[in-house]
């Protein structure tokens, strides 16, 4: 049968298609490429960090590893991970249409996201930057002696590929619908992804905007944020910050329509309080440009600003919670199937929920104060970003991998590589927080001994972490190559994605489909063929 | 507490006696500490070994303020999650899916459900705002009556200067239970002087003036961080806060001002510059040893050799990329404008004496 994937062989039939699942599929290379370019910078990390001493590489290369390690996750992985991907592959199929409203505009995001990665890439062949990946200035615009005129290019050419993949969605979102797919009939993971779009449509120029000055201040000395020039260095943070802060939204909102889905499915059941979840993920987006200051609370920045921007970001941890409840109350009286994908699922809540409530440690001013630029920090982000947006991701690729390729993954090998990244996460970051209510400072290459041990066992829990993202890299590869194939909808799901074949054909549906019920009435779908 | 050794005179003096009979590198550390603890002093007294802390040392009247808070949020946030995770589990377990199992009607949505714990929520959040702010304002006060002390963050050193004009370098040793102010700047990047004991943390950034206050409770010796990274030796810009007894800390003023030798104010020098923080004689040291160093002749990184003499010496200091010993990286901060040429020549009758 002719699909996707069989519809050209050739090396221009893939780089120059304009079918959005192929170009979900070329983005699905380019982010895993990036994926395990940052693994490695942050092995090295864990490696140097065994020791008290900072003996295994010099200070000059441990800040390197760092940066690099947060500008490849952030910039090239978490950013565009699940929008670009899963996203790209699934918002037409999941609205029942054709394409993308831009086809060829979704594969000059591609080329553009290549380009940048091509351009990062130079950056850290040539030597890499050590600015860390926040770009705080005086340092990056007149102390560093490293390529930060590179790789800020390479995050402010990505920055377009956002945007444009950001106005694809939200005109595709809004004008090509099927019939009878109203706003309130949506999938919560078209609630989340349009969310998500607008704020990369918003929020991007900024950074870009702000890179572009970082690159005139270095290149023409002209004094905007270096103070010996003239300048203001909180002025950087500010606007870093205005875009930094939602794009921490860009990197979760779409992991939490990810998990709305999984939940409902492996609960066969709507989504409780769905008209709740669906308004949170606005309610985000739009909060979440009102909170950037809680970054700058030892900044110098004033104490009354500091009140504000404490109290809009405990406003915005509520309706990250409303998620949290609406899934718990959703499993109740469920029929619940813990596959792998729901065991990610499950594990995102577990460590998501983790990541929320410390970052309300972090919205209170008095504890901020102790804990920011500590350790405590890192975990927090780190519990939100690899707890919450790549464990969605992965329980993602694992639901939707039938979906893509028309074979189901190995279940064994899958439910024991979430169990071994569950469990080596938390060895890894848990000690992490520990360490930085007693004071450990991110970003140290050497540290006093007294902080070996936890050190040593957050280390141990990357290792552990490694493998368990290695086993999926070799068990969906070679689920290609299986022979067996799978259904069109072997959870029983509901969603209009599950309605074409697996793989989909290249136009998506033989004929276009029509919504006549509300979103997850799972008392019409099919029976599971994988229950 | 390897950090909060209590300090007091006697401890200081009786080890300065007893040099002899410690380890070699404790010989070395305590010779070079005749005035104040050092670090390589504290590391020496506590034989390094592997040990596992929990929580950092109260040292300051906001350290309880601080910690109480964070007890708050911690008892709620363990509430909140340990609840969440047993519902889950009890519904995976309790509800998994069933052969043949009728689908049970989905729940119809409970508004009031939802209105509910969105006010928790809030009234919770709230609390913790009110608490959490009413505790920043108290860490921004300063009250009036506060010891001014200037700290100058500089890559990658603090400098700081007491108000009968005391200098030290990378160490600050303040009363115990009189209120302190550190008005802080940088000479370059953002910098962050950190307490952990204390629970302060305030940013010196260049081109402007910050403050952070603390009263200390406990004498003591307590880590010193520099939190915001700052290029390559930021993790290097660390040092003590010494806490002392009032009559401790006006015997140490008062030692900082008498006269002495150039080889001992050199030692000193040597010590306050944050030099013995590199150049000590530790295989795992960044820099090369400096004893027994004048007029042996060492090899570059560019292959070249040079003996080492009063010029070498003077421009290792002003100007040390200049000429790197080979195996070393060239860290070592310049001390143009660091050191007046009285001092430089302290510096290097010091040196000398060590040959």
């Amino acid at each position: 049968m002719k699909h996707y994937l069989n519809a050209g062989y050739s090396v221009g039939s893939w780089l120059l298609t304009r079918d959005h699942k192929r170009i979900a599929i070329l983005y699905l290379l380019s982010v895993t490429f990036f994926f395990f370019i940052g693994g490695a910078f942050a092995t090295l990390v864990r490696l140097e960090l065994m020791t008290p001493a900072g003996d295994l590489v010099i200070s000059e290369t441990y800040n390197k590893l760092f940066t690099m390690h947060g500008v490849a996750m952030i910039f090239f992985f978490l950013i565009p991970a699940i929008p670009t991907v899963i996203g790209n592959f699934l918002v037409p199929l999941m609205i029942g249409a054709r394409d993308l409203a831009f086809p060829r505009l979704n594969l000059a995001s591609w080329y553009l996201f290549t380009a940048a990665g091509l351009l990062a890439l130079g950056s850290i062949i040539f030597g890499g930057v050590d600015t860390g990946w926040t770009f705080y200035t005086p340092y990056s615009t007149t102390y560093a002696n490293t390529h930060v005129f590179l790789m800020a290019a390479a995050i402010f050419v990505a920055g377009f590929s956002s945007i444009l993949t950001g106005l694809n969605f939200v005109v595709t979102i809004h004008k090509m619908r099927a019939p009878g797919l109203t706003w309130s009939r949506l999938p919560l993971f078209i609630w989340s992804t349009y969310a998500t779009a607008l704020l990369f449509v918003i929020a991007t120029p900024v950074i870009g905007i702000t890179l572009a000055l970082i690159a005139i201040e270095r290149l023409l000395s002209v004094g905007i944020f270096d103070p010996a020039l003239g300048g203001d260095p909180l002025l950087f943070q500010h606007l870093f910050w205005f875009y930094s802060h939602p794009a921490v939204y860009i990197m979760v909102l779409p992991a939490l329509g990810v998990v709305s889905e999984l939940v409902a499915t492996f609960s066969r059941k709507r989504i409780f309080g769905y008209g709740f979840v669906a308004g949170s993920s606005l309610a985000i987006a739009i909060l979440g440009f009102l909170v950037w200051g809680h970054h700058m609370f030892v900044s110098g920045q004033s104490m009354y600003a500091g009140m504000i921007f404490s109290i809009l970001s405990f406003l915005v941890a509520i309706p990250s919670s409303i998620k949290v409840l609406n899934w718990t109350a959703t499993l109740y009286r469920g029929s619940i199937s813990l596959r792998t994908p729901m065991l990610y699922a499950i594990g995102f809540m577990g460590l998501f929920t983790i990541g929320g409530l410390t970052g309300l440690f972090l919205a209170t001013l008095g504890i901020d104060v102790h804990v920011t630029d500590t350790y405590f920090v890192v975990a927090h982000f780190h519990y939100i970003m690899v707890g919450g947006t790549v464990m969605a991701y992965m329980g993602a690729l694992h639901y939707w991998w039938p979906k893509m390729t028309g074979r189901s993954y190995p279940e064994a090998w899958g439910k024991l590589s979430a169990l071994i990244i569950f469990i080596g996460f938390n060895l890894t970051f848990f000690p992490q927080f520990i360490l930085g209510y007693l004071g450990m400072p991110r970003r140290y290459h050497a540290y006093p001994e007294e902080f070996q041990v936890l050190n040593v066992l957050s280390t141990a829990g990357a290792s552990i972490l490694g493998v368990g993202y290695i086993f999926p890299m070799f068990y969906f590869i070679g689920s290609l190559f299986a022979r067996k194939k799978i259904g069109d909808n072997p959870w029983g799901a509901t969603g209009l994605e599950w309605r074409t074949s697996s793989p989909p054909p290249e136009d998506n549906f033989r004929e276009t489909p029509v919504v006549t019920e509300e979103a997850y009435d799972f008392a019409k779908a099919e029976e599971p063929e994988l229950p | 507490m390897e950090n909060a050794v209590e300090f007091n005179a006697e401890l200081a003096e009786g080890a300065k006696e007893n040099a002899e009979s410690f380890s070699e590198e404790l010989r070395v550390f305590s010779a070079h500490s005749a005035v104040s603890l050092s670090y390589g002093f504290v590391r020496a007294l506590h034989p390094r070994q592997a040990e596992l802390r929990l929580f950092p040392d109260q040292a300051s009247t906001m350290a309880p303020s601080v910690d109480a808070l964070y007890f708050f949020l911690l008892g709620t946030s363990a509430l909140i999650g340990l609840a969440l995770a047993v519902l889950v589990i009890t519904f995976s377990v309790k509800y998994r899916r069933r052969a043949g199992a009728a689908h049970l009607p989905a729940a119809p949505t409970t508004r009031w459900l939802e209105i509910g714990w969105i006010a928790v929520m809030f009234v919770l959040f709230m609390a913790m705002f009110v608490w959490g702010a009413r505790v920043y304002y108290d860490l921004q006060r300063a009250p009036p009556n506060a010891l001014e002390i200037q700290v100058v963050g500089k890559q990658w050193m603090w400098k700081i200067q007491h108000p009968t004009g005391q200098r030290e370098v990378n160490e600050l040793h303040v009363p115990v239970g009189r209120p302190v102010k550190l008005l802080l700047s940088s000479e370059d990047v953002i910098h962050s002087f950190f307490l952990p004991a204390f629970r302060v943390k305030q940013d010196a950034v260049p081109g402007r003036t910050t403050a952070l206050w603390f009263e200390a409770t406990r004498p003591g010796q307590y880590h010193l961080f520099c939190a915001e990274y700052c290029g390559t030796g930021h993790s290097r810009m660390t040092g003590w806060i010494v806490v002392l007894e009032p009559r401790h800390f006006q015997r140490w003023l008062d030692t900082r001002l008498s006269g002495e030798s150039p080889v001992a104010q050199g030692l000193k020098l040597f010590q306050s510059l944050g030099c013995a923080t590199c150049h000590n004689p530790q295989p795992s040291a960044r820099c090369p040893n400096l004893v027994g160093l004048f007029g042996r002749t060492v090899r570059l990184r560019d292959g070249s050799t040079v003996t080492v003499d009063d010029a070498y010496l003077r421009e290792s200091i002003l100007d040390p990329a200049a000429k790197i010993v080979e195996g070393y990286e060239p860290i070592m901060p310049t001390f143009q404008s660091r050191v007046s040429e009285e001092q430089l020549l302290q510096l290097l009758a010091y040196l000398k004496s060590q040959s």
